[in-house]
C-alpha cells in the first residue's frame, strides 16, 4: 500500500506551527473530479449558444479560388456560414515573432485562411448552427474549389534553391537561425582521445489532452463585453489577444478557465480556430462553442520535437569530455505559432545541449524553417527531451568507445556539487544543482551494481536487459527572459490576493492557473501555513481574469515557484494586518501575537487568545467598539518575479531498466527511477505525480508517438488508433526520490518540477536500449520513436 | 424526416426518461446534452481513449460507439449515478488521497473500469490492474498512482490491510 502518509516530509525547512509545506495534502478539487462533478469548458452550455464547425483544408498547400456556400447556408439549423474573408471586419491577422529571437520572421495568419490553406487542417470556412452535428452537416455541403501547391514538406530540404519559398515576401524559407561558439571546439575534438558523431532524429509528435481544446465565446452587445470560457494555460494571455485582434480594450474581455483536461503546453497557445470562434462570437451577437473533434486535435493542436541534430562528442581515454557540438534542424510548419513563436524549442536545444558538464569547448547551429505541415511549438519541457537525448545520449557512446561505466564518465564530468553559482558553456546561470548527490542517491535506489551483475547473468541465457541513465537540468520559474523582453505581453510576475471572510475562512485568489497539476492544492498550503489557519478554511480561485491579480498562469514549471510564493507572501501580509487589528481587540502588541489553527495565540506560550471568527465578526459588524483611528485591512496583495536570476535551474537523473525481445523488436519496460532536486518541496505527492506523469509523456515520445506525414504533407495517422500513446499495460512502476536545494531567490526556496518527468525520460530509455544491443554488435539507436521496426533494423547493421 | 428520430424510454441512474432522440445520436452525446450528465466525457469519439466509459445493462461500454437508440428499454448508471448511490466510495476516496488523477477528464471512466475489474473479487495483480484499464487513456499520470489506488481499495475490500 503506497498512499502517501500526509505528515510532514522532513523535506523543508519552513517549519512553522501547524505547517502544511512538505505534506501531501490531497487536493480540494478531487472529490468533485472523481463524482464526475467537474465543469470543463466542453460541459459549459448558454442561453442561445450556437456551435462552430469548420471545413479543413485537405491540401498541404493550396490557393482557395472559390467557395460556394448557398446550400450549406439553407441546410437545417444554421445560423451562419463565414469565410475567411469575411472574417476580417472583425478581426485582424496576427504574426508570431519576438524582438530578442534576432531575425525570427513569420507571415501574417488569419483566423481563417484567405486565398490560400498552407497545411492540411487549416480552417477554411466556418459552418455556426444550433448543434454541433447540423454545423458539421453543412460543413459537408459547402464546395470548395482547390488550386493544389506543391508542398514543402521535408525540412531538410526546404532551404534549398529549388524549393518553393513558403511565404513569397519572406525571401526564404528560414524562421530562425542561431549559431554558438564557445571555448573552442576544434581543439577540444583535437586533444580528445575519441570522438563519437553521429545523428540525432526526434519524431513530430503532440499533445494528445485527453480534453480537445475548447472554447465558448460570448459577446454581450449591452455590456460590450466579451466573456470566454477556455481551456486555457494563460488567461490574462488570450485576454489580451483577443481584445488586440478583436480591436476591444483589455478590460472589455473577460477569460474564465475552470477545470482544463490536460494541458501541457498544447493550451498555452492561441489557435486560429479559437480566433475565428471569438470573432463569431461578436460577429452573431451570441454565444459560439468549438471544440475540437479528435481529428482537428491531431492536424491543429501544436506539434513539437521534429528535429534533426547532428551531434559530436570528444572525450579523453580518462573519461574527460572535451567538446560537443551540434546541427539541428527543425520544421515548424508555415507559420510561427502567436504570440510564443516557434523559435523557442530550437533555442532551448543551443542552450540546453551539454549544461549539465563542465566541459567548457561548444559549438552549436540551429535552424528552424517552414514547411506545409500543422505549425510546432512549445509542449511540455520545451527542447529538454531533444537536448537531454542529445547530450546522455552521446555520453553514453562515448563512454562505450572508451570503456567507461555509464555512471562513472557522469562523475568525471557533471557540474561538482561544491561548485555553485556555476555558468555553463552555453552560458546557464546555475544557482545550486546537485547533481552528484542526485546520481549518488538513484545508482543507490536501484541497486546499479546488482542490476549490472544480474544484466550479465541474464545475457548469458539470451535475456537483453538494458540499463539506461539521463542526467539533466530544467528551466523553471522564469524571469522575464523568457517572453517580456522580447515584447510578448505574457507576463513573468505574479500575483496573490488573500481575504479574510467573516467567519474566519480565507479567499485566494491567484494568476496562475489548475491544469490538475494541483496549483490549487500549493497555493492553499503557502496561505494555510503563512497566514496560520486549518487548510479546510481556505478557498482557492483562479482562472477568471475579472477576479484574479494579472498574472501569467501555467507553463514552464511556475505555478508553484512563483504564484506559491505570492500567495506565501499574501498570507504572511494578512496575518499581519489581523494581528494589527487583533492586537488592540487583545490590549496586546502585535508582535507578540501569532495566529496558529485559525486562533490569534500569544506567540511565546501558545495560548489561546481569540478565534478568527471573533477578530472578524468585530472588525465586520461591530467596528463601532474598536478604537478611533483603526482601520482593519483584511484583504492583502503580493507579487512575485523571480530577479536574481533569469531561470531557476533544477536538476536530476532518470534511469531505466528494460528488456528487449531481439525476435520482435519489442522493448518492455520494467522500471524506472528518478531523483531530482526541485528545490523546496511544497507538497511531496504532488510533486512525484508531475514527475510520474511527466516520464510517461516522455516514454511515449521515446516508445510510440509519432505524427506521420507523406511527401505531400498529409497527416497519416491523425486518430488515437493509428498513433500511439501510452497505456497502462505498457507503462512500469516509477520510483521517485529527492535532493533539495532551495533557491534563495524566494523565501519558499520552491522551483518548479512540471517539466523534470519529460525532460529525462526519453533519454535514458534510448540509452537502456543501446546498452541492452550494445554486446550484439547493433547499431546505436538515434531515432525516436524507437519502434519494433527500428530495433530490428539496428540488430540487422 | 420521421425515421431519423426515435422514442426511447430507459433508465439512467434509477431514473425513468423518455425521450426524442436522432438515430445518429451517441449515447455519451445523450446523456451530456439532453440529460446534462456531464461527467461522462468525449474525448476520441472513436472507442479508443475510454472518457466516455459507462455501465449497459450492467456491461462497461463506450458511450461514444453506442448510439442512443439501442439504450431503448435498458438500464445505464454513469459516474453520477455511482456516485449518489455510494457504490464506489471507496475508490473514489483512495483516488483521492493517492492523487490518482490529475486533470480528471478520464476519471470517471477509469473508476467505472476499476469498479467493472473489483467486481470480479479477488486481488487482481498490479500488472492485471494494468491490463484491465488499458483501454482508458490517462495522460497526466503515468498510471502509477491509478494503480495503487485500485490495488489497495482491492485489498480492503477483501479485507487486508490497506
Amino acid at each position: 500500500m503506497k498512499i502517501s502518509a500526509d505528515q510532514p516530509s522532513g523535506l523543508t525547512a519552513l517549519d512553522r506551527p501547524n505547517s502544511y509545506i512538505g505534506r501531501s495534502v490531497p487536493r480540494p478539487n478531487l472529490a468533485r473530479l472523481t463524482a464526475g462533478r467537474g465543469q470543463y469548458v466542453s460541459d459549459v452550455v448558454l442561453p442561445r449558444l450556437v456551435h462552430v464547425a469548420f471545413v479543413r483544408s485537405p491540401h498541404a498547400h493550396a490557393r482557395i479560388k472559390n467557395i460556394e456556400t448557398a446550400q450549406a447556408k439553407k441546410a437545417p439549423g444554421v445560423v451562419a456560414v463565414v469565410t475567411g474573408a469575411e472574417l476580417t471586419k472583425v478581426i485582424t491577422p496576427w504574426v508570431g515573432v519576438l524582438t530578442h529571437l534576432k531575425g525570427l520572421k513569420s507571415a501574417p495568419q488569419h483566423a481563417i485562411a484567405i486565398e490560400r490553406a498552407c497545411w492540411q487542417g487549416e480552417a477554411v470556412c466556418a459552418v455556426v448552427a444550433r448543434t454541433r452535428a447540423q454545423a458539421e452537416d453543412a460543413c459537408a455541403l459547402i464546395q470548395i474549389e482547390y488550386e493544389p501547391l506543391p508542398a514543402v514538406a521535408d525540412a531538410e530540404t526546404a532551404l534549398d534553391a529549388a524549393t518553393p519559398v513558403i511565404h513569397p515576401e519572406l525571401g526564404d524559407n528560414l524562421t530562425f537561425e542561431r549559431t554558438l561558439n564557445v571555448g573552442d571546439a576544434d581543439k577540444g575534438f583535437a586533444e580528445a582521445d575519441a570522438v563519437v558523431e553521429t545523428t540525432f532524429v526526434f519524431g513530430r509528435h503532440t499533445g494528445v489532452t485527453n480534453e480537445p481544446r475548447s472554447i465558448v465565446a460570448d459577446w454581450n452587445p449591452g455590456e460590450q463585453r466579451l466573456t470566454v470560457y477556455q481551456g486555457t494555460q494563460a488567461p490574462h494571455m488570450t485576454q489580451n489577444l483577443f481584445a488586440k485582434h478583436l480591436g476591444l480594450e483589455e478590460r472589455q474581455v473577460r477569460v474564465l478557465t475552470k477545470d482544463v483536461g490536460g494541458s501541457f503546453g498544447i493550451k498555452v497557445h492561441i489557435y486560429a480556430d479559437e480566433m475565428a470562434t471569438v470573432a463569431l462570437a461578436k460577429l452573431l451577437r451570441r454565444p459560439v462553442k468549438f471544440v475540437a473533434d479528435r481529428f482537428e486535435s491531431f492536424s491543429t493542436d501544436i506539434h513539437a520535437r521534429d528535429h534533426r541534430v547532428k551531434a559530436k562528442i570528444g572525450v579523453k581515454n580518462e573519461g574527460t569530455i572535451t567538446a560537443f557540438a551540434i546541427d539541428d534542424l527543425t520544421g515548424i510548419g508555415p507559420y510561427s505559432v502567436y504570440p510564443r513563436t516557434s523559435g523557442i524549442e530550437a533555442n532551448q536545444v543551443v542552450s540546453l545541449v551539454g549544461g549539465s558538464y563542465t566541459c567548457p569547448n561548444y559549438r552549436a547551429h540551429a535552424r528552424v524553417v517552414f514547411q506545409n505541415k500543422n505549425v510546432m511549438c512549445q509542449y511540455r519541457a520545451v527542447g529538454h527531451p531533444i537536448a537531454t537525448a542529445v547530450t546522455e545520449g552521446l555520453v553514453e557512446l562515448a563512454a562505450a568507445k572508451i570503456g567507461m561505466d555509464a555512471a562513472e564518465i557522469r562523475r568525471k564530468n557533471l557540474f561538482p556539487d561544491d561548485t555553485y553559482p556555476a555558468t555553463s558553456a552555453a552560458g546557464l546561470k546555475f544557482e545550486k544543482l546537485s547533481h552528484h548527490a542526485c546520481l549518488d542517491k538513484i545508482l543507490a535506489m536501484m541497486d546499479y551494481k546488482k542490476l549490472r551483475a544480474e544484466q550479465r547473468q541474464l545475457r548469458a541465457r539470451g535475456i537483453h536487459r538494458g540499463i539506461g541513465l539521463a542526467s539533466f537540468i530544467e528551466v523553471t520559474n522564469p524571469s522575464a527572459a523568457f517572453y517580456g523582453v522580447g515584447g510578448a505581453r505574457i507576463s513573468s510576475q505574479d500575483g496573490a490576493t488573500v481575504r479574510l471572510d467573516a467567519t474566519g475562512a480565507v479567499f485566494v485568489h491567484s494568476g496562475v492557473t489548475e491544469q490538475g497539476q494541483g496549483a490549487e492544492s500549493v497555493l492553499a498550503q503557502c496561505v494555510a501555513t503563512a497566514f496560520g489557519v486549518p487548510i479546510e478554511r481556505v478557498r482557492v480561485v483562479t482562472g477568471d481574469t475579472d477576479n484574479t491579480p494579472y498574472g501569467g498562469g501555467t507553463w514552464a514549471s511556475r505555478a508553484t515557484g512563483i504564484g506559491g510564493e505570492a500567495a506565501w507572501q499574501a498570507g504572511k501580509a494578512l496575518r499581519a494586518n489581523v494581528l494589527a487589528a487583533a492586537a488592540p481587540i487583545l490590549q496586546a502588541n502585535p508582535e507578540a501575537l501569532d495566529i496558529r489553527a485559525g486562533i490569534v495565540v500569544d506567540a511565546d506560550t501558545g495560548r489561546e487568545r481569540m478565534g478568527l471568527d471573533e477578530v472578524a465578526r468585530i472588525v465586520y459588524f461591530r467596528p463601532d467598539t474598536l478604537s478611533p483611528g483603526l482601520q482593519a485591512e483584511f484583504v492583502a496583495t503580493r507579487h512575485y518575479v523571480p530577479r536574481a536570476w533569469p531561470f531557476a535551474f533544477t536538476n536530476g537523473v532518470q534511469a531505466s531498466y528494460l528488456d528487449v525481445d531481439i525476435k520482435t523488436g519489442a522493448v518492455k519496460l520494467l522500471r524506472h527511477w528518478c531523483v531530482e532536486d526541485c528545490g523546496t518541496v511544497i507538497n511531496p505527492q504532488l510533486v512525484d505525480e508531475q514527475i510520474r506523469g511527466g516520464i510517461v509523456q516522455g516514454i511515449g515520445a521515446a516508445l510510440f508517438e509519432h505524427c506521420l506525414y507523406d511527401e505531400a504533407g498529409q497527416l497519416l495517422n491523425g486518430n488515437m488508433m493509428d498513433y500511439l500513446v501510452p497505456m497502462a499495460c505498457e507503462m512500469p512502476d516509477i520510483d521517485i526520490d529527492h535532493m533539495v536545494s532551495p533557491t534563495a531567490d524566494s523565501e519558499l526556496g520552491a522551483k518548479g518540477a512540471g517539466e523534470a518527468g519529460t525532460a529525462g525520460a526519453p533519454a535514458c530509455v534510448m540509452n537502456a536500449i543501446n546498452d541492452a544491443l550494445r554486446p550484439l554488435g547493433a547499431a546505436p539507436i538515434t531515432a525516436m520513436p524507437i519502434t519494433p521496426e527500428r530495433v530490428l533494423e539496428a540488430l540487422r547493421k | 424526416m420521421s425515421e431519423r428520430f426515435c422514442e426511447i424510454s430507459l433508465s439512467v441512474n434509477g431514473e425513468d426518461v423518455n425521450e426524442r432522440v436522432e438515430a445518429r445520436k451517441t449515447l455519451v452525446d445523450f446523456l451530456r446534452d439532453d440529460l446534462g450528465l456531464t461527467g461522462s466525457h468525449v474525448g476520441c469519439e472513436h472507442g479508443v481513449c475510454g472518457a466516455c466509459t459507462v455501465l449497459l445493462d450492467g456491461a462497461v461500454v463506450r458511450g461514444c460507439l453506442v448510439l442512443a437508440v439501442q439504450c431503448d428499454g435498458a438500464r445505464v448508471e454513469t459516474i453520477e449515478g455511482l456516485s449518489d448511490s455510494g457504490a464506489i466510495a471507496d475508490l473514489q476516496d483512495a483516488f483521492q488521497r493517492r492523487n490518482a488523477l490529475q486533470c480528471g477528464f478520464c476519471t470517471p471512466g477509469m473508476l467505472i473500469g476499476a469498479q467493472d475489474l473489483l467486481a470480479r473479487g479477488g486481488i487482481p495483480s498490479r500488472d492485471a490492474i494494468r491490463e484491465h484499464i488499458s483501454g482508458n487513456y490517462c495522460r497526466c499520470t503515468g498510471y502509477h498512482a491509478i494503480v495503487d489506488a485500485i490495488e489497495s481499495i482491492a485489498l480492503a475490500r477483501a479485507g487486508k490491510a490497506a
